[in-house]
């Protein structure tokens, strides 16, 4: 067990955002997540980024490789239940070895409300990995800058599918009741 | 096919299209405008899909959101917008004025036997695009529209949508590459991106 992180200690979710900066992610797609809210903030706020709010997760797999074709990177927002929806256009990441960086927030798995969640929150990292995208996890907020980190250089210097899961314990589970 | 149709042919439309095409960048969705593209000329500064159905013209957002300097345009088919309708959405939203999309609608799923699309019935492209936010649109049934929608693409203010109707008919396939990673790094390379 690890010691819960000191008040004045910075957010997690900002670290991620700085991660994005670092790699110099120019055009974020998203599909809303409670996960992803402070992130899409941060995104939302920065000049430098063009934010795309997708219908649906797939849109931003084609985003990301248009991108790519015109020189920019992109990052995909999306909860774990929009995993399955990208599955046939993750061929168009293979076929032409786009890079394609995907940030997962995981529900379905820790304290989950929801039953409907879990089919899909159960099989995330299965379908992934059976597209032959590379998969990490992030369960303490320590690493999870570190990690998209480690995603980015691989996807953009690798020409790889990387997504990095955010374990909805990190996140902390959904309240129903307020 | 009835003999008299005398909708535009796809081919012709795609080489109208294409005139003077300067510095336009060329993304076409699965499959009959690929070959179109492909019938036309091949070209380094086009980009076709071979797959992924649906998402030819987010690769097109993609694209023009990432090179705001170059004109971009996408042709795709009927059944291939329809089965990314949502992006018209978040396309509608985005509207960046480099960007144009045309649909060869022929009201049927070519590659695969001809069944009708929904456009056959009573689905209409372009009132979509309109609900979507689409400022300029444009239906084009003649030679003088297409025209008219071919000079708009090079100076457009906004995002475009044309829905192109043609004929249902089947000329040779002509197929280009379909090495993606080709594809993908002929294109970077000739609109300068470094590897």
């Amino acid at each position: 067990m690890r010691a819960p992180a000191a008040a004045d200690m910075p957010d997690w979710r900002d670290e991620i955002f700085a991660a994005l900066k670092a790699a110099e992610i120019r055009q974020v797609g998203y599909v809303p997540d409670a996960g992803h809210a402070r992130l899409i903030e941060l995104c939302r706020d920065d000049q430098d980024i063009c934010t795309v709010p997708l219908t649906t997760e797939e849109e931003g797999i084609a985003l990301a490789a248009g991108a790519w074709l015109g020189g920019q990177r992109a990052a995909l927002l999306m909860q774990s239940s929009g995993v399955g929806n990208c599955i046939n256009t993750l061929s168009l990441t293979k076929a032409c070895r786009f890079p394609l960086l995907m940030l997962v927030a995981m529900r379905g798995e820790w304290a989950e409300f929801n039953p409907w969640q879990v089919p899909m929150g159960m099989n995330t990292r299965a379908a992934l990995e059976l597209c032959d995208v590379l998969v990490h996890r992030v369960e303490h907020p320590e690493d999870a800058a570190e990690t998209v980190a480690a995603a980015c250089d691989i996807a953009f210097n690798g020409d790889l599918a990387a997504a990095v899961l955010l374990s909805q314990r990190l996140i902390g589970a959904k309240r129903w009741v307020k | 096919m009835i003999a008299n149709d005398r909708r535009l042919d796809r081919r012709a439309a795609m080489r109208t299209l294409l005139e003077n095409r300067g510095e336009l960048l060329l993304v076409t969705g699965l499959g009959s405008t690929t070959w179109d593209a492909a019938a036309i000329a091949d070209d380094d500064r086009n980009f076709y899909l071979w797959g992924a159905m649906g998402s030819a013209a987010m690769v097109g957002l993609g694209l023009a959101l990432a090179r705001p300097d170059r004109r971009v345009l996408v042709v795709t088919g009927d059944g291939e917008m329809l089965m990314g309708l949502g992006s018209l959405a978040t396309i509608g939203v985005q509207r960046p004025p480099n960007l144009a999309v045309a649909v060869f609608d022929n009201g049927h799923y070519g590659e695969t036997g001809m069944q009708e699309s929904h456009t056959a019935e009573r689905v209409e492209l372009v009132a979509v695009a309109r609900a979507c936010g689409f400022k300029e649109t444009f239906d084009i049934i003649d030679e003088l529209g297409l025209r008219d929608f071919a000079a708009h693409i090079h100076n457009a203010a906004t995002t475009l949508l044309a829905r192109i109707a043609i004929r249902a008919d089947e000329p040779p396939r002509i197929l280009p590459p379909r090495d993606g990673v080709l594809l993908k790094t002929r294109f970077r390379s000739a609109i300068g991106v470094e590897a």
